[in-house]
């Protein structure tokens, strides 16, 4: 089977201290480190392990700009027949209505063939949630979000989606369709420096609107963000502060207090 | 007609409380509140919304039971292309999320999910959301006719909903077959070893325990304090722990007297699931990690470093 996998690299920001830019709308970039989204690495061993067991090809996507490739090498490296970035420098708003246009247009125009297009359920930074499902609307094919498991059948797939509070549903799907992956479906394998420089030189496909007969009026956002702030942080914790035994101290305390011991 | 519509949502017969919730800040809105509830068997469902909304549109499908998105978004952008509220809410939840977006496109219309508040300004619809893993807040705008928004559970408080008593309105719409997804039927989880419900102590552990082979530590705190172990979600995404201990919106909601947060940042679907507890202490090595926000203690540190001093004292007081 034919695996289409849609990608997005994107800042880690634990344990950093986020700033807005001066646009007020975007964080500073300068110096974050970039990852994989968690769910799209998720989505991205299902689609290896699909090709893996049925034969077929995986194709790799992503939406933006050069050093975005990192995570087409990513996928390369575990095996991925063909990579594909799409980026236009006249695309400043992108939203994820846009996004998905884009990858819906390179998918009809490259007639890449499919079976299945597996993506995250969300990205990591900005959590909409919505790449996936406006994908296949675009494509006219079925789809299911928070899959924890893909059971391929013939011309179908016997899927689990995640409810609320440990509650599953089970569905059958006609394919071709797309497919939002759930953390935790599979254990993503390793990925070494080394296999990523083995394919180094491996041709990435690169789009622009013009490549993809798109005239950029055609390519607007639906939603616009108008600004980033922080949180309100309601009272907050009361920091207990000190060496570690002085935090121990604290800590035997208020389990006193609470009488916990 | 309301500005803003509420898509009902409801399970194995009952109706979900971010039904309420999302009625709640409609009424709020605007007093025109219309809801909107589609499936089956609705006779009793219909007796629990109706009193809140000034009308209740029902949408009677023969073998719909439960949520579908297939048939839901035929039926809804049907009756959106007639009706055109300004806005439609629909739960961020599982059925929100297979169902807005793809609706939104067949609408040609702005969806913005997961947001926690919203409302009107000059013609647009404005929704604040939360980015980077709760760090930063966004306020996103959208100015199609109608805008569709989910909306995280909890975000809106239902107590003092206005008893509206609207009149229901029965409509049928052509629909065609939905043949492509198929409901075989819901999977319950296991009956869990360790009922962490009913732990009045909790110690539980995130990401920033670092790897299973300090799992034992976080186990050994807990027995030392008559608590039990549970987890965030990325500790069994990662199989350290099994999922009968996940706390938050897709594992356990928990209430205990004491809950120590180890290693956990204090994503939105964790926090929901553990904001109940009488007292929160959490160990984080960020400062900015949101924990912070819900623990009434705080501690900003390597929790590796933290419980084997906190191991010690424990077992010091005790000869």
């Amino acid at each position: 089977m034919n695996v289409i996998v849609c990608l997005k690299r994107v800042p880690d920001v634990a344990e950093i201290d986020l700033q807005v830019d001066a646009s007020g709308k975007s964080i500073k970039t300068e110096g974050l480190p970039y990852v994989l989204n968690d769910w799209d690495n998720y989505a991205l061993e299902e689609a290896i392990r699909i090709k893996e067991k049925t034969g077929g090809k995986v194709y790799a996507l992503t939406v933006g700009e050069e050093a975005d490739e990192e995570v087409l090498r990513r996928a390369l490296a575990l095996g991925a027949e063909e990579a594909l970035r799409v980026w236009d420098p006249s695309l400043r708003e992108i939203d994820p209505y846009v996004i998905a246009l884009l990858l819906s247009k390179t998918i009809k125009d490259n007639a890449i063939p499919f079976d299945l297009i597996l993506t995250g359920v969300q990205a990591q930074d900005d959590g909409y949630a919505q790449v996936g499902p406006i994908l296949a609307e675009l494509l006219s094919i079925p789809h299911v979000t928070l899959v924890n498991r893909l059971e391929l059948q013939e011309k179908r797939v016997k899927v689990k989606r995640e409810l609320e509070g440990g509650l599953e549903e089970e569905l059958e799907v006609e394919l071709p369709a797309l497919f939002t992956i759930q953390s935790g479906i599979n254990e993503p394998r390793y990925v070494s420096i080394l296999g990523i420089k083995r394919v180094a030189k491996k041709e990435i496909k690169v789009l622009d609107l013009s490549a993809l007969k798109l005239d950029p009026g055609e390519v607007l956002p639906k939603i616009k963000v108008e600004k980033l702030f922080p949180p309100p942080v309601g009272k907050g914790a009361e920091i207990l502060k000190g060496s570690l035994d002085e935090i121990s101290e604290k800590l035997l305390e208020i389990f006193e207090k609470g009488g916990v011991i | 007609m309301g500005k803003v519509m509420v898509l009902v949502e409801h399970r194995k017969g009952e109706i979900r409380e971010i039904t309420y919730e999302m009625l709640k800040k409609a009424q709020e809105l605007d007093k025109e509140v219309e809801a909107v509830l589609i499936g089956e068997d609705l006779s009793e469902l219909k007796q629990k919304v109706r009193p809140y909304c000034s009308k209740l549109i029902t949408v009677k499908i023969e073998g719909l039971n439960e949520f579908n998105s297939e048939p839901y978004q035929q039926i809804l952008s049907q009756l959106l292309t007639q009706r055109k509220p300004k806005i439609l809410l629909i739960g961020h939840s599982s059925q929100g999320m297979d169902l807005a977006p793809s609706l939104g496109v067949a609408l040609g219309c702005g969806v913005i999910t997961d947001v926690v508040d919203f409302g009107f300004q000059n013609g647009e619809v404005w929704a604040i959301r939360q980015v980077y893993g709760g760090k930063l807040s966004a306020k996103v705008k959208a100015s199609s006719e109608t805008v569709i928004l989910t909306v995280r559970s909890g975000s809106f408080d239902p107590q003092g909903l206005l008893v509206l008593e609207g009149e229901e309105e029965e409509v049928s719409f052509p629909l065609a077959p939905f043949p492509y997804k198929r409901f075989l039927g819901f999977l319950e989880a296991p009956k869990a070893e360790v009922d962490i419900t009913q732990a009045d102590i909790i110690v539980s552990v995130g990401r920033g325990i670092g790897g299973p082979e300090n799992i034992p530590l976080a186990e050994e705190l807990a027995k030392a304090l008559g608590g039990v172990l549970a987890c965030s979600r990325p500790v069994v995404d990662k199989g350290w722990l099994p999922k009968e201990r996940q706390v938050g919106t897709s594992g356990k909601t928990v209430k205990p007297k004491i809950y120590i947060a180890l290693g956990i940042s204090g994503a939105f679907q964790h926090v929901a699931g553990m904001k109940g507890a009488q007292m929160i202490i959490a160990v984080n090595k960020d400062p900015k990690a949101p924990i912070f926000n819900v623990a009434h203690y705080g501690i900003v540190g390597d929790v590796l470093q933290v419980i084997p001093n906190l191991l010690n004292k424990l077992k010091g007081r005790k000869k």
